[in-house]
């Protein structure tokens, strides 16, 4: 299963997942859904020692995230670790927890750049989709001192049905915060979203009117010579071609999960592969000689329609989690494809989503009780 | 292009060398551009202090061989605003 030397990249892309544990309980969650059963922990060496297993490979680009990342007490210093190193550093983080001293140590620490997230555009139903009373305020509070403090302003939502016809107000709420970039991000469908899909996924009525309220207001900035940069991230189940997902399998990206781990994406916890463990194996062996990370490298491993498929290359046949998902078995082409024999389970979500009627409170929210029932059996 | 103009790299935005991929890049939140030979050299000189006009007498001596540089530089330059990777003061 060893590919090829020479054909291999290197990983230009790490992402730290530093825990599970958050205050937060987003329906959406990309974490595993038996997070709470996982509750072990690299130390703050073990990280550090990824760190430079990582850089010594060629990462460039590094994602503290999680969970929340900021209940780590390490972190200024897994942040000290990672700049000394030259790592571009990436804090994502849902604003609770921070303070402006912290904003502070972190940029003194050498912290790049904070991405801070909201669930809406006002306070009822930023609070009601995180699970969370005081979560807006907070987060209004945050994005202000991590402006303050002279970092790049990155703010994400997670569009969903709920919040989809608040484009214009979201927007308008990130250009008061003087935001430089906004990351309008629709729910991708896995973890925990994947169990909430039904009550999560908008129309394509809804799609279609977010897009252009996106579209008018990208406008307008430029008219205004406004420099803030509006990224939409559409729905895949709205496609008819699958994403090319994470650039392909084992191409640029690596996760390490907060046990250790090592995962070619985030959400590839859910397939029935092995992955390998930093503990008991380097990071280069994992990226290079895993039986894991070659599992779907090339295409080979291809079934049909995707294997005589002349846009192979393009899209590697989609997203595998997905595959996994909707089909049972991950070496399908993803769904999303119009080509898939099973591209009729997206059509059938996409009726659902025109007649589907769950409220909020309809939503299994992500938390450690509802975690251990989803897995008790 | 106004020559008198002095180039700086927009906050958040970091230049570097990375020897694995044996190119400079440009890194910025949650994004990395790696930059050919010319496009390095050039940014590699953006320091927030010198004017266009330095830099490119910096290059032409660097580069003895490639000629007038101005050319090159400025429709660089004028790409890189575009991006929104530097701005001009």
């Amino acid at each position: 299963m060893t590919a090829p030397a020479g054909q291999v990249g290197p990983p230009l892309w790490l992402l730290a997942e530093l825990t599970y544990r958050c205050p937060l309980q987003c329906p959406y969650c990309s974490n595993p859904l038996d997070y709470a059963s996982q509750e072990h922990e690299l130390n703050t060496e073990q990280w550090l020692d990824v760190l430079r297993q990582g850089r010594a490979m060629g990462a460039a680009q590094l994602g503290f995230s999680g969970g929340e990342p900021l209940v780590r007490q390490d972190l200024p210093e897994l942040i000290a670790g990672a700049r000394e190193l030259g790592y571009y550093t990436n804090l994502i983080t849902s604003g609770l927890g921070l303070t402006e001293g912290k904003v502070q140590a972190f940029a003194e620490a050498g912290l790049d750049h904070i991405q801070v997230s909201f669930q809406a555009s006002d306070p009822e139903l930023n609070n009601a989709v995180a699970g969370s009373r005081k979560a807006f305020e907070q987060k209004l509070a945050m994005a202000r001192a991590v402006k303050a403090a002279g970092y790049p302003m990155v703010l994400n939502f997670v569009i969903h049905r709920h919040n989809i016809h608040q484009m214009n107000d979201i927007l308008a709420l990130c250009e008061n915060l003087d935001a430089d970039y906004v990351e309008l991000a629709t729910c991708q469908y896995y973890g925990w979203a994947f169990k909430n899909r039904e009550g999560l996924m908008p129309s394509k009525a809804q799609l279609v009117q977010a897009e252009q309220e996106v579209n008018g207001y990208r406008d307008d900035l430029r008219n205004r010579g406004r420099p803030m940069k509006v990224i939409f991230v559409t729905p895949d189940y709205y496609e008819e071609r699958p994403k090319a997902c994470m650039n392909g399998w084992g191409n640029l990206f690596l996760t390490v999960a907060p046990d250790g781990t090592a995962l070619p994406c985030h959400s590839a916890r859910l397939l029935p592969i092995d992955f390998p463990n930093v503990q008991s194996q380097s990071l280069n062996d994992i990226w290079y000689h895993s039986p894991g990370f070659n599992h779907y490298r090339g295409d080979s491993w291809m079934p049909e329609p995707c294997r005589s498929c002349d846009e192979k290359d393009k899209d590697f046949g989609g997203c595998r989690c997905q595959a996994y998902l909707l089909t049972g078995n991950a070496d399908n082409a993803d769904p999303v494809c119009s080509k898939s024999p099973h591209h009729d389970r997206i059509l059938a979500a996409r009726t659902a989503a025109d007649h589907a009627t769950a409220g909020l409170d309809d939503l299994i929210y992500r938390n450690a009780r509802n975690s251990k029932l989803l897995y008790r059996g | 292009m106004t020559l008198e103009k002095t180039p700086k790299l927009r906050r958040g935005f970091r230049f570097q060398w990375e020897p694995v991929q044996q190119s400079h890049v440009l890194l910025y939140p949650e994004g990395m551009v790696k930059l050919n030979g010319s496009a390095g050299a050039i940014l590699a000189e953006v320091d927030g202090v010198r004017p266009v006009h330095e830099i490119i007498r910096t290059l032409e001596q660097q580069f003895p061989d490639a000629g007038p540089l101005a050319a090159d530089v400025e429709a660089f330059l004028a790409e890189a605003v575009q991006h929104q990777w530097i701005e001009l003061s």
